[in-house]
């Protein structure tokens, strides 16, 4: 076995012919050190980890033992208190209506957040659907979840309330363990969708008084398909199961386990895990480098949500008079995402972004660059470089440049609204 | 989302980017969209003595689809009389472009913009008329 950091991050070589993945929010590579981890579980050492009666089955329940003694470990838990899933919207999904599902003779009150990623958001709909009362609380203008105004949502009806440790368009990190002290106090299960943090900021769910974690394989350079729900056992929080089966997972996720994808997302933890500060400042210096960038040449850009509450590898930046989607068009040769409606199905813009109290205009403008462990320097100057560009051309054809620079008020005109 | 080689094309090379004197009698300006649903359009058309639109020319705030819808009626308006310009659909430049049903409304804010710049010329030509 190979000691946790001895062998040396790698880089990955972009294929020719494709843009600059500027997107780790939404998914990142396999780390190549995860895949070969990975490798053997698929071929020769393929048994079921639940087969108790032959050495195959022995080596696999052995590998997602220690799987799960490696995702334990980076959020401070006990392996017991690890339970694989099939990713973070299983976990909320479980974590969500597991406990409600239990405990809703006693309790039947549930308080989260509006800019919760869609399947915290949606699994609430269905809860309140089924007759449970939501309450969604707003968050300040840099993103960040007003603590008095929490207190005063939890009541005594209230079972669990679901926060997110770090936002997965904006980045920014809400303050985790004053809402677990907070949980605590007031006697509610408190679970937090750790997708984008896990990893990224140091994470301890005794320290945090944190009953519920959420963790994803995909965003933290493992697998796709696979993630964990961190469940407390001291003092306990019992879950109605949403997959019943054979019992596995303690009873709470039947299913055969894929020992390959357990091993990936455990192997992803332990290399996250011994990274973390040194690929933190990495990160941040980049970051710094490609805002001051960018700030440096393009007059009237924003940062949306607060940036020193924030994960490093994250800025979301609204290029004023700009339209978000029309720009992802100029910067073809980079990977980002958009919070403008043109992006979505929907035609809204950003509900995060909108959440900050930003106008649906400058939410059209954004644009979200998220930075990873295969980000270069020389990335992030072609990045500046191609972005600025972009700006200034689409600016030399946007009307509302014009406006801006002839010094119109645009909020003063009439516009019909389409 | 995958763009039309059209689309892509009037993207990277729009026809017509820029502005004429709005304060010229001989030249209709249209402003339509708004910031708020993320795009706004200006065309500007200018008419010959003979009610030819003989010249044109855009800014637009949008998606790729936007502005290369207006950049297609830059091209299409010219040389056509007002009549002639009045009569061009949505439909027509959606199909031309080949937008998908989600940016439909990229073409019939095209057609909203040439309606716009005509009926601004002619409110100012007829003003000019009433002067006169």
């Amino acid at each position: 076995m190979t000691a946790i950091g001895a062998k040396p991050c790698p880089t990955l070589a972009r294929r020719p012919g494709t843009p600059v993945y500027l997107d780790y929010q939404a998914t990142t590579p396999c780390d190549p050190r995860v895949v070969e981890a990975m490798l053997p579980w698929f071929t020769e050492k393929f048994g079921n980890p639940h087969s108790r009666n032959h050495a195959y089955g022995w080596e696999a329940e052995e590998a997602v033992e220690k799987a799960r003694e490696q995702v334990a470990a980076i959020i401070g838990a006990d392996a017991k208190e690890v339970i694989f899933t099939s990713g973070a919207t299983e976990s909320n999904n479980l974590a969500l209506k597991g406990v409600a599902h239990f405990y809703k003779d006693k309790r039947n009150h549930i308080v989260t957040v509006v800019t919760e990623h869609k399947c915290v958001l949606d699994t609430c709909r269905h809860l309140e659907q089924e007759g449970f009362t939501v309450t969604y609380l707003p968050v300040k203008s840099d993103g960040l979840v007003d603590l008095a105004e929490l207190e005063a949502a939890i009541t005594d009806q209230t079972v669990i309330v679901s926060v997110m440790a770090v936002n997965n368009e904006i980045g920014v990190i809400q303050p985790i363990a004053e809402i677990g002290a907070l949980c605590r106090k007031k006697g509610a299960f408190f679970h937090t969708d750790c997708a984008q943090a896990v990893g990224k900021i140091p994470l301890d769910v005794n320290a945090m008084n944190i009953d519920l974690m959420s963790i994803s394989g995909h965003k933290i350079y493992g697998p796709k398909g696979v993630g964990a729900l961190y469940v407390r056992r001291r003092p306990r929080v019992r879950l109605v199961p949403l997959i019943t089966g054979g019992g596995q997972e303690r009873g709470m996720r039947s299913g055969t386990l894929s020992t390959p994808l357990c091993v990936g997302i455990g192997e992803a933890c332990a290399l996250a895990q011994a990274e973390m500060a040194s690929e933190a400042e990495r990160l941040k210096s980049l970051r710094d480098r490609l805002l001051g960038g960018l700030k440096q040449r393009l007059p009237e850009i924003y940062v949306n949500g607060d940036l020193d509450h924030r994960v490093p590898g994250n800025l979301n930046i609204s290029f004023a008079f700009v339209e978000g989607e029309g720009l992802m068009m100029g910067v073809k040769e980079l990977a980002v995402s958009s919070g403008s409606a043109c992006t979505s199905a929907s035609l809204e813009p950003s509900y995060v972004l909108r959440a900050l109290g930003l106008d649906a205009e400058m939410a059209h403008t954004s644009l979200r660059f998220g930075l990873g462990r295969f980000t270069t320097e020389e990335d992030i100057t072609f990045a500046i470089d191609h972005i600025v560009e972009a700006v200034e051309h689409l600016r030399s054809m946007s009307p509302l440049w014009d406006m801006h620079l002839e010094g119109v008020d645009i909020k003063s005109i009439q516009w019909a609204e389409h | 989302m995958a763009y039309s080689d059209k689309v892509i094309d009037h993207y990277e090379h729009p026809r017509n980017v820029g502005a004429l004197d709005k304060d010229d009698g001989a030249v209709g300006t249209g402003l339509v969209g708004a910031p708020a649903c993320g795009d706004v359009m200006k065309l500007q058309i200018k008419v010959s003595a003979e009610g030819i639109i003989e010249d044109a020319k855009f800014k637009t705030f949008g998606c790729g689809s936007a502005i290369a819808s207006s950049s297609l009626v830059t091209e299409w308006v010219k040389g056509k009389t007002l009549d002639e310009a009045a009569a061009i659909k949505n439909t027509d430049i959606a199909q031309e472009l080949a937008l998908p049903p989600v940016k439909i409304h990229c073409s019939v804010l095209a057609e909203d913009a040439i309606k716009a710049a005509i009926a601004d010329y002619k409110k100012k030509s007829g003003k000019d008329e009433a002067a006169e």
